[in-house]
C-alpha cells in the first residue's frame, strides 16, 4: 500500500498555511512528521484524516486517486486518526467506547454484555494493552491509559494508515515502551504509521522516514541513521525573516515584577525570573510546557502550590485577577474567544469590561463620557470598522478582536503587560501594527512578557528570552545574539 | 435556543438590502424586532378592542393591569438570574410564603414592618440560592428546583390554612389607585424602570450580563462574579417576595397553595422578550414586552370564555409561535 500527497495547498479565508506538501509513504513504514509550532503539521493531519479539505493537490492510494470529503471517507479508505486531544465519552465504560454501538448481541436484540466486555478485552490484549479493565469508565482511567484507549479504537477496523498527533505527549515509562512495540507490531502487519511528535529523540528512535516542514513546505527528508537532533532543529528553525519588528534598543528601568521560585502541582515548578520597566521579555515554549499556565498563576486566576510574585512597594501573591489588576498587572489570554471577549456583547462594553468604574458619575455610569473613551481606544488601536461601538465583538476579525481586548486592557493603564500568544491566528500587517505598539508601551516604561510558540517573533519583538520545557525555566538568551536552534534546544532538549 | 455567536458572518452595513423580511431602519439601526413586537401587541389589544365589548371597559383594564403585576415583578427577577446564564424556578413558591409570613404577621405586627419581612422572606431564599450556585458551584436548575419545594414546603408549615388579615389597610397595596393606574402596576413599572437603568448603566448590571456571555472573561477583567451572581439571585428573590405581598393585599387572603408554576409564566415572558437561556442577552423593556403580550394573551382568552386548559394549550403554542418568529430573525441578520 502506497499513500502519496501531491502538491498539497491549504488556506483558511485567504491566509496559505500549506504552500504544496508533497508526501508519500508505503505500509510497514513509520513516517515521522517534524515542525516548529504554525509548521502546518496540524494542518497536514486534518486533511489525512479528512476533517479538512485540501485546497489544491490530490491525496492518492496506491496510485488511484482519492478524495476525502468527511472523517468517515477516511475510515473507509482505512485511515484512522488519533488527535492529541481525547475524544473518549468519560462517562461510558471502555467497552462502549471501543464498539461504539458494535455490540454483540443476544436472541430477542438485548446486549449480550460479558461478550461485549471479552471483546474489548481481546482488541486490548491484541494490541498490548491488556492491562486496562474494559468495564471501567474510560474517564476513570489515568490520561496515558485513556490515550491508549483511544489508539484502541482506532485500530478495531484495522486501518492501512495510522497517524498518530503527539501520542507520546501523555505517556511515560512502560506506556511509552507499550506504544513503541505496538507501532514495531503495526509495521509488521503492513500498517503505515504517520507519526508526529516534538519528541525528535524518540523521533530518530522509532521513525524510518523523517519529514520536516515549515512554514507550510517539506524542506527536508531524511532517515534517522543520516541525520541527528541538532541538524532537524536546525531546518525546523530556517532562518530569521526581514524586518517586521522594530529596532529594540532596550533602557531597562526599575525591577516592575519578580516571580521567584513559583510552581503550581503538575503544571509547573521551580519559575523564578524578575520583569523591569521598559522591557520587552519573551518566553518561549511548546504547547504543553506550562507557560500559559504560569501566567494564569501569576496573575491571580490560579493559585500557585509554591513560590512568590512581588512587585515593587511589597504588594503581591495575587489570589484573584482584581487584586493583581489593582497592582498593576493586565493578562492577554491566549484564548479570545474563550476568555478575553464576550463576544455577544459590543466592543463598547468588552473595552470598558476592566474600567467599568471609570466613568461613574455618582451611581451610574456616565454614558457620553463611555462613548467617547471608546472612541479614543478605537482609534488609537485602529479597531476597524471604525464606528464599530456598538458591534458585537464576535463580529469583528480576529486581529481586530485581538485589539478590543489590548484596548480593554490599555484602559486599565497596567505597569506590566503579560501577552498569551498575542498574534496567534492575526494576519502579518496587524502583527506589525502589534509588534510596534507593544514597543511603544516599553519606551513608556511598561514591561510586557511576550509568551509566544513563534520562534521568530519571540526572538525579533524581544529584548531577551526565557525558555519553558517541560514546567520549568531550561534557559535564558538575548535576543540579539540568540539563535532560533538554541532556543529549540533548550525547549525541546531532551535533558531537562 | 443557540445563545453564542460561534462564527458570525462579516459585518454588513446595516442598511444594506437582505433578503426576507422587510427592515425597518431608523437613524442607522435596525428597529424590526421592537417594532414586530410593538405590532403584536396592537394586533393582540386591537383584536381584543373590536371583538369584545368587555375589553375597553374600565374594570377589564384595571385588572388586566393588575394581573399583570405578579408576572411582571416575577419576569425582572428572573431576567437579572437568566442574563447570568442561570435560572430560578423557586419565585413561585416565594410569591406563597412571602405572601402568608406577611398575612400571618399582620395581627400582632404593624402592616409596614409584616411587609418588610416577607420582602427579606423572599431576599433570603434568593441569597441562599445565589450562595449554593455560585460559592458551591452547584446547577441552579437543580438549587432552584430544591428551593421550590423546600420553601413551599415552608409556607405549608407556617399555615396550612389561608390566612386573610382583618385590617382593611392591608388591602390597599394590592387594590389602590393612583390617578388612573392602579399603585401596585406602578410599582411594577418602578421596578422595570429602575432595573432597566441597573442593567444598561451600572457596573454591576453590565457586569451581570457579561457573566452571562463569558464568565471566564469576566473574571480575569477583576470582577467578583461570585458576588454578582448572588446579587442577580437575590434580586430575584426580593422581586419574588415583593410580588407575593402584593398579590396577598390584592386579593386579601394569602394561601400557601397559591403560585403554583408562576416561574413558568416569568421565564415565558423573559424569553418571549428575546432572552437567551444561554445567558448574556436581554433586556428589561424587552422583558416587559413579553409581560404585556402574556397579559394580553390571558385576557383575551378570558374575555372569550376559553375553557381554563384549552388556554393552557393555546399559549404554549403562541409562545412557540413568537419564539420561531425571533429564531428566524435572529439568523437572518
Amino acid at each position: 500500500m502506497i499513500l502519496e500527497l501531491r502538491g498539497v495547498r491549504k488556506d483558511y479565508a485567504g491566509v496559505q498555511v500549506l504552500h504544496g506538501v508533497d508526501l508519500a509513504g508505503r505500509g510497514g513504514e513509520v513516517l515521522a512528521v517534524v515542525g516548529a509550532n504554525g509548521a502546518g503539521k496540524s494542518t497536514l493531519i486534518k486533511i489525512l484524516a479528512g476533517a479538512q479539505a485540501m485546497s489544491e493537490g490530490e491525496m492518492r492510494i496506491d496510485g488511484e486517486r482519492v478524495e476525502l470529503r468527511s472523517p468517515h471517507d477516511a475510515h473507509a479508505r482505512g485511515i484512522r486518526t488519533v488527535y492529541q486531544e481525547l475524544t473518549l465519552v468519560p462517562q461510558l465504560s471502555v467497552t462502549e467506547n471501543l464498539l461504539m454501538g458494535n455490540y454483540p448481541r443476544r436472541r430477542g436484540g438485548l446486549i449480550d454484555w460479558p461478550a461485549a466486555h471479552a471483546r474489548a478485552k481481546e482488541l486490548l490484549v491484541g494490541i498490548g494493552f491488556g492491562a486496562i479493565d474494559p468495564r471501567t469508565p474510560a474517564g476513570r482511567l489515568p490520561v496515558a491509559r485513556q490515550q491508549m484507549v483511544e489508539i484502541a479504537k482506532a485500530l478495531v477496523d484495522e486501518p492501512r494508515v495510522l497517524v498518530l498527533d503527539e501520542p507520546s505527549a501523555v505517556l511515560a515509562g512502560t506506556d511509552l515502551e507499550a506504544l513503541f512495540s505496538l507501532i514495531a507490531r503495526l509495521r509488521e502487519r503492513g500498517v503505515l504509521v504517520v507519526y508526529v511528535s516534538h519528541r525528535l529523540a524518540e523521533v530518530l528512535d522509532i521513525a524510518t522516514t523523517i519529514v520536516v516542514i515549515k512554514d507550510g513546505l517539506v524542506i527536508g527528508t531524511t532517515e534517522p541513521s543520516r541525520t541527528d537532533e541538532g541538524e532537524l532543529i536546525g531546518l525546523m528553525a530556517g532562518r530569521r525573516p526581514a524586518q517586521i519588528y522594530p529596532d529594540r534598543r532596550a533602557g531597562r528601568g526599575e525591577p516592575a515584577l519578580t516571580v521567584s521560585a513559583l510552581g503550581r502541582a503538575g503544571e509547573f515548578d521551580g519559575v523564578s525570573f524578575t520583569l523591569h520597566a521598559g522591557e520587552i521579555v519573551g518566553l518561549f515554549g511548546l504547547v504543553g510546557s506550562g507557560r500559559s499556565e504560569m501566567a494564569r498563576c501569576v496573575f491571580g486566576a490560579e493559585p500557585a502550590t509554591s513560590g512568590q510574585v512581588r512587585v515593587p512597594g511589597g504588594g503581591g501573591g495575587f489570589r484573584t485577577p482584581a487584586e493583581a489588576i489593582a497592582a498593576g498587572l493586565a493578562l492577554v489570554t491566549e484564548d479570545r474567544k474563550g476568555s478575553g471577549l464576550v463576544l455577544g456583547m459590543s466592543v463598547a462594553d468588552n473595552i470598558m469590561l476592566a474600567t467599568l468604574r471609570s466613568t461613574l458619575r455618582g451611581p451610574l455610569i456616565d454614558m457620553a463620557r463611555r462613548r467617547r473613551t471608546v472612541a479614543e481606544m478605537i482609534e488609537r488601536l485602529d479597531i476597524r470598522p471604525p464606528h464599530c461601538a456598538t458591534m458585537a465583538a464576535g463580529h469583528l476579525s480576529g486581529g481586530n478582536q485581538q485589539k478590543a481586548v489590548l484596548a480593554k486592557w490599555l484602559l486599565a493603564g497596567p505597569r506590566v503587560l503579560i501577552l498569551d500568544e498575542p498574534t496567534r491566528g492575526v494576519d502579518m500587517a496587524t502583527r506589525v501594527e502589534i509588534y510596534r505598539m507593544i514597543d511603544g508601551l516599553a519606551r513608556e516604561g511598561l514591561s510586557v512578557l511576550l509568551i509566544s510558540s513563534d520562534l521568530t517573533e519571540v526572538l525579533g519583538a524581544t529584548d531577551r528570552v526565557l525558555v519553558m520545557n517541560q514546567g520549568r525555566i531550561t534557559g535564558e538568551a538575548r535576543s540579539d545574539r540568540a539563535t532560533e536552534d538554541e532556543l529549540l534546544t533548550y525547549a525541546i532538549g531532551s535533558a531537562a | 435556543m443557540t445563545g453564542r455567536l460561534i462564527e458570525p458572518a462579516p459585518p454588513t452595513s446595516s442598511a444594506a438590502p437582505r433578503r426576507g423580511l422587510p427592515r425597518l431602519v431608523v437613524g442607522g439601526r435596525d428597529l424590526t424586532v421592537q417594532a414586530a413586537f410593538v405590532a403584536l401587541i396592537v394586533l393582540l389589544a386591537g383584536t381584543a378592542a373590536l371583538t369584545s365589548d368587555t375589553f375597553l371597559t374600565q374594570a377589564n383594564i384595571t385588572n388586566l393591569l393588575k394581573q399583570m403585576v405578579t408576572t411582571g415583578l416575577l419576569s425582572f427577577g428572573m431576567l437579572v438570574v437568566i442574563l447570568t446564564g442561570g435560572i430560578d424556578l423557586s419565585v413561585g413558591s416565594v410569591v406563597a410564603f412571602s405572601g402568608i409570613i406577611t398575612a400571618g404577621l399582620v395581627s400582632g405586627l404593624p402592616i409596614p414592618v409584616a411587609m418588610l419581612v416577607g420582602l427579606a422572606a423572599g431576599i433570603g431564599v434568593g441569597l441562599v440560592n445565589g450562595t449554593l450556585v455560585a460559592r458551591f458551584g452547584l446547577a441552579p436548575f437543580v438549587v432552584t428546583l430544591a428551593a421550590l419545594t423546600t420553601v413551599r414546603g415552608l409556607a405549608f408549615v407556617y399555615s396550612e390554612v389561608p390566612i386573610a388579615p382583618e385590617d382593611p389597610g392591608f388591602l390597599t397595596l394590592g387594590t389602590a389607585m393612583a390617578g388612573p393606574l392602579p399603585l401596585s402596576t406602578l410599582i411594577m413599572l418602578a421596578v422595570f424602570l429602575a432595573g432597566g437603568v441597573f442593567l444598561s448603566r451600572t457596573p454591576a448590571g453590565r457586569s451581570i450580563v457579561a457573566i452571562g456571555g463569558n464568565a471566564e472573561t469576566v473574571r480575569l477583567a477583576g470582577i467578583n462574579v461570585r458576588r454578582h451572581v448572588v446579587l442577580a439571585y437575590t434580586v430575584s428573590g426580593a422581586c419574588a417576595g415583593l410580588a407575593g405581598i402584593i398579590l396577598t393585599s390584592r386579593v386579601g387572603i394569602a394561601q400557601p397553595s397559591v403560585g403554583v408554576a408562576f416561574e413558568l409564566d416569568a421565564i415565558a415572558a423573559c424569553v418571549i422578550g428575546g432572552a437567551s437561556l444561554a445567558g448574556g442577552r436581554g433586556s428589561a423593556r424587552a422583558t416587559f414586552g413579553g409581560v404585556v403580550v402574556l397579559a394580553l394573551i390571558n385576557n383575551l382568552l378570558n374575555l372569550y370564555g376559553v375553557q381554563a386548559f384549552w388556554q393552557q394549550v393555546l399559549k404554549g403554542l403562541i409562545i412557540i409561535a413568537v419564539i420561531l418568529v425571533q429564531r428566524t430573525n435572529r439568523v437572518r441578520s
